[in-house]
């Protein structure tokens, strides 16, 4: 985070606006929103410079619960907002907040633009799989088939997965959490804030309305340990219960493999170390198919690299330095000019 | 070759004083011509013409050699009095191929002068230009002055000395030829010498060889019987100052990094490349040490949206495009609208529909301009009349959003973009200031808070402490800011922006005649680029005894306040403009006069001789 400005201790309550939160009752985006302003002020940013922008979904009303600077914008159009008010002033926080509709159908084109350039935000994507707004039609993330009113006879769109989509853009930081489990959400949240770049964290979220129980097989608590994985960079891909089940990789078709620690000799020293640096690793952990691998959660991809709007103030200060502060007068008199008396 | 047989036969070497000449340079792509007009018109503006220029560039980058259409063109009309346009038929038509020649020669004066390179006139030449027969020995010239010279054979001989390879000698026949123009209008060849070494000072053989070219054909003017062409053009009578040549788009870029000095705030462009406007660009990614951060956006939807999110943080947040991407931008126009949040969008007009021609001009976006948008959306419309007068607009844009609060659509075209003329210096002291104030104070503070005399809510950026709101596209409530679905309050907000952006009429200008009577028998009212050619056939007509004015419209949205009593003095009113009558039907609409439409949509702007003819038979109906 750019701004770690000594500011008033804020609680949650700071953050919250004076708006009544109109999402459907028992929707994920309550979880998300309270997670949020739990974090927010132990990032230490004061209020008025943190700035959250949306497009258009359920998703975008976000702006309107946070008590601090917020754009409601146009479908799709958020990434290309936020990337405006950064360039025009990068001591902001921006936050970007989308969904699977607004952020990878409509807004595609943009976000892919937004993280190659790795623009300094913080973008929340809500994964629900479905239109909420528009009342239930498939998004670009339903799984193919998917019998909505748009496609009664199942839908024939093979999805696109956020994260891989996220990978390929090659954005800079890549994380991915579930409204529901708090702690990792935090977690995921301080990951996201931290990171100065484009920082992508797609968040499955249920649409308990139109799409209600998407992500339970792995997203229930009794199902958690088993079908989900907990990656943290440095430390063993292991999942399961007890951390008896891991990842090792198949060195001869260079693909994943997921295994049980003691069974046909397996031992921890096989299993894969994860390594956030890696894009191949973070590619692969990211659409590993379900069920018969977990679905990884987590920072599966993190490096350094400059900032879009870092470089841009970087080149005006070399230009400033270049060629002093800019003279009108002079440059309305450059190149030919003649005399009348 | 045609007998070449001047007009009058003064002696040889004399110049004879003419009032002025327009001169049209055509080649292949490849030949230089914007290079051989452009330093032919820096000769004319030092010597005190008053001029203006039109390059014709070829839709291609790089068109097959030889082919109609990769020719390239540059006009220039230059005088001893005012000028008004780039002229309708040149004079003297220099033309390096056959394919330039069959795609100009229909344009040039009975009786002109034309200059070709017969050294191109090969056959093969001739049948990629589609001449059965060489138009130099077929007598189709005849009516023509013509001087056949091998241009391209006198360049190699003049070079020679110089060591180059072949193809690098030849590529300097435009310099001979411009030696020749040089010497035809009397011209100093020292600003092209100077030009030449900047140009190719590291490479003094080039110095050498484009040097020698241009004294051999200046020389040879001398001794050829081209000498009987020689003239001058003496000085314009123009106001006193410093001037300087410029083209619409440069002088338009130039009016921003202006503006965003005047108002003491950072600009912010975003942009996608797009002719005519992607030199706006170009031009102004060049001023970063004036607080000009250029970003070039992955479409025209993320541009004009990362300049409102550049404008919502308190910067000017400025789009420049041509139609088909101010169509894409349509949505966020209205976004900008509902926010009420100060951006500029500049539409560098085209020929459309779709990608229709983009090289070429034309103002069909005008209801484009002032309906375009989904629901109650006015913004302000601005348009400029000539190149120069962009840089003037340009700041009046950026002065009329931040004041009000609105998208300003400021409207050029192709014709302004790449149009040029002698434009006296503004001194920095005379340039109005532009007053820019943010909220800061948080007491009784809502976002939709207005001034009373604009209605221009206040602007309160992110980073103010106590200020936090959130705005967005959804309807707001009238008292509080707040999201509203309410119907009164939806009614009440459209009628607020909407008498908001009418509330500019108090503070703009009041339509002035340019030409004639404030009353009269004929106003012929233009708007944008047709300025020059109005106003000139106006005059002409007007010394032919009609009594005819011109009006020009710089705002369109709002109109002068005056516009309804001007319409009013005047028993019937023309209005010419590059489109199937646009104007004509909202000046209808709003002041129920019956104006009569002259439209003209051929990618080409109007010619004087065109508009005085219109209002001769106008007069006569």
């Amino acid at each position: 985070m750019s701004n770690v400005v000594p500011a008033p201790k804020l609680t949650r309550k700071d953050f919250e606006s004076d708006q009544d939160v109109r999402w459907c009752p028992g929707c994920g985006d309550y979880s998300i929103l309270a997670n949020v302003q739990r974090v927010m002020p132990e990032l230490g940013v004061p209020r008025e410079k943190l700035v959250f922008v949306s497009g258009i979904g359920c998703s975008s009303r976000f702006p309107y619960y946070m008590n601090t600077y917020g754009f409601h914008t146009i479908h799709g159009r958020a990434p290309a907002v936020a990337m405006g008010i950064k360039a025009a002033n990068p001591d902001l926080t921006v936050w970007l907040v989308t969904g699977d509709g607004d952020g990878l159908s409509i807004g595609g084109n943009h976000l892919m633009h937004c993280l190659r350039r790795n623009v300094d935000l913080n973008i929340l994507l809500f994964n629900n799989r479905i239109y909420g707004l528009t009342k239930g039609q498939y998004s670009p993330t339903s799984e193919f088939g998917k019998i909505t009113k748009s496609s009664p006879t199942g839908s024939v769109d093979f999805p696109v997965d956020p994260s891989t989509f996220a990978i390929g853009c090659s954005a800079s930081f890549v994380a991915r959490s579930i409204d529901v489990d708090a702690t990792h959400l935090t977690e995921m949240l301080r990951r996201t804030a931290a990171h100065k770049g484009a920082s992508f964290l797609e968040i499955y979220q249920n649409c308990n309305v139109f799409n209600d129980g998407a992500f339970d097989a792995f997203r229930e608590k009794v199902h958690r340990d088993d079908r989900t994985i907990r990656v943290q960079h440095g430390k063993p891909l292991l999942f399961g219960k007890d951390n008896t089940r891991g990842l090792r990789i198949d060195s001869r078709t260079l693909s994943l493999e997921a295994v049980t620690l003691g069974e046909n000799g397996v031992t921890e020293q096989e299993i894969l170390l994860h390594d956030e640096t890696n894009p191949t690793l973070a590619y692969m952990l990211a659409r590993m198919p379900f069920p018969d691998f977990p679905v990884a959660l987590g920072v599966l991809y993190a490096v350094d690299k400059p900032t879009y709007d870092g470089t841009l103030t970087a080149q005006r200060d070399a230009s400033l330095k270049k060629n002093g502060q800019g003279d009108l007068h002079a440059l309305l008199h450059s190149g030919n000019t003649w005399q009348v008396s | 070759m045609a007998n070449p047989e001047p007009q009058s036969t003064p002696l040889p070497h004399a110049a004879k004083e003419v009032s002025g000449a327009v001169v049209r340079f055509v080649g292949d792509s490849g030949d230089g011509m914007q290079v051989t007009g452009s330093q032919f018109t820096v000769a004319a503006a030092l010597a005190g013409n008053d001029l203006a220029t039109f390059p014709d560039f070829p839709a291609e980058i790089r068109a097959p050699a030889g082919t109609t259409y990769g020719v390239s063109g540059f006009q220039i009309n230059f005088a001893s009095r005012d000028v008004f346009t780039p002229g309708d038929s040149p004079d003297v038509l220099v033309a390096m191929n056959p394919a330039a020649l069959t795609t100009n020669i229909r344009d040039l004066k009975r009786g002109g002068l034309v200059i070709v390179n017969s050294g191109a006139f090969t056959a093969t030449n001739l049948k990629k230009a589609g001449y059965e027969k060489n138009p130099l020995e077929d007598g189709s010239l005849d009516g023509f002055n013509v001087f056949a010279i091998d241009i391209s054979k006198s360049t190699l001989a003049a070079v020679e000395h110089t060591g180059l390879s072949k193809k690098d000698a030849e590529r300097c026949k435009n310099f001979w030829t411009l030696g020749l123009m040089f010497w035809i209008y009397d011209r100093d060849l020292a600003s092209t010498i100077k030009w030449v070494e900047a140009k190719f000072g590291k490479r003094q053989e080039l110095v050498d060889a484009n040097v020698a070219a241009l004294k051999a054909g200046h020389a040879y003017g001398e001794t050829a019987e081209i000498s009987h062409f020689h003239y001058k053009v003496p000085p314009a009578a123009v106001a006193p100052g410093t001037y300087r040549n410029i083209g619409g788009n440069t002088a338009l870029a130039w009016g921003f990094v202006a503006a965003a000095q005047l108002a003491e705030r950072p600009l912010v462009l975003g942009a996608y490349p797009i002719t005519p406007a992607s030199d706006v660009l170009h031009e102004l990614s060049r001023f970063k040490h004036f607080g000009v951060t250029t970003i070039q956006a992955e479409d025209e939807i993320a541009a004009i949206c990362l300049a409102l999110g550049a404008s919502y943080a308190g910067s000017i947040g400025l789009t420049t495009s041509s139609g088909p991407g101010i169509a894409l931008k349509g949505e966020a126009i209205g976004l900008a609208v509902s926010t009420e949040l100060p951006l500029v969008i500049v539409n560098i007009q085209r020929g459309g529909p779709s990608t229709g021609l983009p090289t070429k001009t034309e103002q069909a976006d005008l209801f484009q301009a002032v309906y375009g948008r989904n629901g109650e959306a006015p913004v302000c419309v601005l348009a400029a009349s000539t190149p120069g007068d962009c840089f003037y607009m340009a700041i009046e844009a950026v002065r009329l959003a931040v004041k009000y609060m609105t998208p300003v659509m400021l409207l050029t075209d192709g014709y302004l973009a790449n149009g040029a003329e002698p434009w006296r210096i503004p001194d920095i002291a005379d340039l109005p200031k532009i007053d820019v104030t943010f909220r800061t104070d948080p007491e009784g503070f809502h976002p939709y808070l207005r001034d009373e005399t604009t209605l221009a809510r206040n602007w309160a950026i992110p980073g103010t402490p106590e200020l936090m709101h959130r705005i967005g596209g959804i309807e707001k409530s009238f008292k509080s800011g707040h999201i509203s679905y309410d119907p009164e309050n939806h009614e009440l907000m459209c009628q607020t922006r909407a008498e908001k952006v009418a509330r500019i009429a108090d503070d703009i200008p009041e339509l002035q005649i340019e030409v004639g009577e404030d009353s009269g028998k004929l106003l012929v009212l233009g708007w944008g680029s047709t300025y020059g050619a109005i106003r000139e056939a106006v005059q002409r007509a007007r010394e032919r005894g009609l009594s005819v004015s011109h009006a020009h419209l710089k705002y369109i949205n709002p109109f002068p306040k005056n516009l309804g009593e001007v319409l009013a003095r005047f028993e019937r009113v023309l209005i010419p403009e590059m489109n199937l009558g646009q104007l004509v039907k909202i000046i209808r609409s709003q002041y129920l006069v019956p104006a009569e439409s002259y439209p003209k949509i051929q990618g080409q702007p109007f010619k004087i001789d065109e508009v005085e003819e219109r209002i001769r038979l106008v007069m006569e109906s």
